[in-house]
């Protein structure tokens, strides 16, 4: 199988020992089969099925934008559109922080954008020690299908990377569908809302960043 | 004497048309419509999200819940909306229909939430409505091990038919009458569902059952196609 092909749950893939089961696939007997519907790939003899609808999946790792809810004594909990709120723990954060002032480091409302560090039983633990990371304070928030995020950020980020080029400014697009815009101007990063709306409502076309090329030529005052 | 359908139908022949349509409710996580004859129905699926009320939890796997609810102008005769005895049956009937696929053990806690709306009643409604569940819940992308086709069959005094409409369901009553049974199928060809009220002989169950099976695959096809051609010429 060379090409990508659109599966549904119970469809046979690949047939024969020939290849392995990967995400979204099981091995009953010889058959490769989906377990869910999307778009099945072969890569390496590795078998997968990338989803294309539905909610989004945290996985470690992942880069998420969150809002605070709560703050407890040791941490903050945070919501980032899943099903399980995520915990963003005290010891997670660099830097001292005084246990009283929990506020000023995030307080209810703000936005902040997370990685994920770990999932178990009890929901999502996350942490901001890395570059890039922490409470939002300026700029604007879009939120988007978090199944168009691959497409917005485009083969080793050249989408994203065409957008921020093109509107000067700085964006982070969380896996959870959240994306954060950040420019020197108002306009500016509203050009590049514009721009990552017309991604995803053209997410299905191929040739993609060129489209999107074109698209800032004609849009640019 | 044998049984000679009003529609010109023959015995082992669906209601047409058959219409089947993916991601109509742009709200949802899933959605899908499925029509046969003048049935439509309509099926949402919301989640996986966090099972409230909390008691109703379960933390080894998730939870799939489903709510059949016929709209109040589905039928001539305006129906009162809300729960009552028999949605209620059918809303059970349909998650037992569907939890034989769902693979929710990944997702402790939680709840899928499957919203059936049936808009226009012409009989054999439970079959379109997890028909319909079936496709929105592949659409939401819900782990499951195989696609659920339902049909019913039905012995109209000795004979078997396939896909009763209105009157062979709840008017025809020369002879023996009018049994219905519905059933749901894998497509694998196992069964997940049977309901019947009424009798018949070994023999006869065993023929209707392989009617249905049949038919169950002609509608997994219909099922296959909305769901590969929902997003449009993706090449």
């Amino acid at each position: 199988m060379s090409e990508r092909k659109i599966v549904i749950p119970g469809e046979t893939i690949e047939e024969g020992n020939d290849f392995l089961p990967g995400e979204g696939t099981e091995k009953t007997g010889e058959k490769i089969i989906a377990l869910r519907y999307g778009l099945a790939e072969e890569s390496n003899r590795l078998v997968k099925v990338i989803p294309l609808s539905g909610v989004y999946n945290p996985r470690r790792g992942n880069v998420v934008i969150g809002k605070v809810e709560i703050l407890t004594f040791n941490g903050w909990v945070i919501n980032i559109g899943t099903a399980e709120n995520a915990f963003l723990s005290l010891a997670e954060v660099p830097g001292f922080v005084n246990k009283d002032g929990l506020d000023e480091i995030m307080d209810i409302g703000d936005m902040a954008t997370v990685k994920i560090s770990g999932i178990n039983k009890r929901g999502v633990d996350v942490t901001i020690k890395s570059r890039g990371l922490g409470r939002i304070d300026e700029g604007i928030i879009v939120s988007v299908n978090p199944n168009k995020v691959p497409r917005i950020i485009g083969k080793e980020g050249s989408m994203i990377n065409l957008i921020k080029e093109e509107t000067k400014s700085n964006i982070t697009v969380g896996q959870n569908g959240y994306v954060w815009i950040q420019g020197d101007k108002i306009e500016d990063e509203l050009f590049a809302k514009k721009a990552i709306l017309f991604v995803t409502e053209k997410s299905f076309t191929s040739g993609l960043t060129e489209e999107v090329k074109k698209w800032f030529e004609e849009n640019k005052k | 004497m044998t049984y000679k359908r009003k529609d010109g139908r023959k015995n082992d022949e669906m209601r047409s048309p058959i219409i089947a349509k993916v991601g109509i409710v742009p709200n949802a996580d899933g959605s899908a419509m499925f029509q046969i004859g003048k049935t439509i129905a309509i099926a949402a699926v919301y989640g996986p999200k966090k099972m409230h009320p909390q008691h109703s939890q379960n933390p080894e796997r998730g939870t799939l819940r489903c709510t059949y609810n016929m709209l109040s102008f589905s039928v001539e005769d305006r129906i009162r909306p809300g729960p009552s005895r028999r949605s209620t049956e059918i809303s059970k009937i349909t998650q037992w229909a569907l939890d034989p696929v769902v693979m929710l053990n990944n997702y402790p806690n939680m709840v899928v939430d499957v919203h059936i709306s049936i808009t226009q009643a012409d009989a054999g409604t439970r079959c379109a409505g997890i028909n319909a569940a079936a496709m929105a819940l592949a659409h939401a992308g819900i782990p499951m091990r195989d696609m659920v086709s339902s049909v019913a069959v039905g012995k109209m005094d000795k004979t078997i038919v396939l896909d009763l409409d209105k009157y062979e369901d709840s008017e025809f009553e020369d002879g023996e009458g009018s049994t219905d049974i519905p059933m749901s199928f894998t497509n694998n060809g196992e069964m997940t569902h049977l309901q019947l009220d009424g009798k018949i002989t070994k023999e006869q169950l065993k023929e209707a059952a392989k009617m249905a099976q049949k038919a169950s695959k002609e509608i997994y096809e219909i099922q296959k196609k909305a769901l590969k051609e929902s997003l449009g010429d993706l090449k």
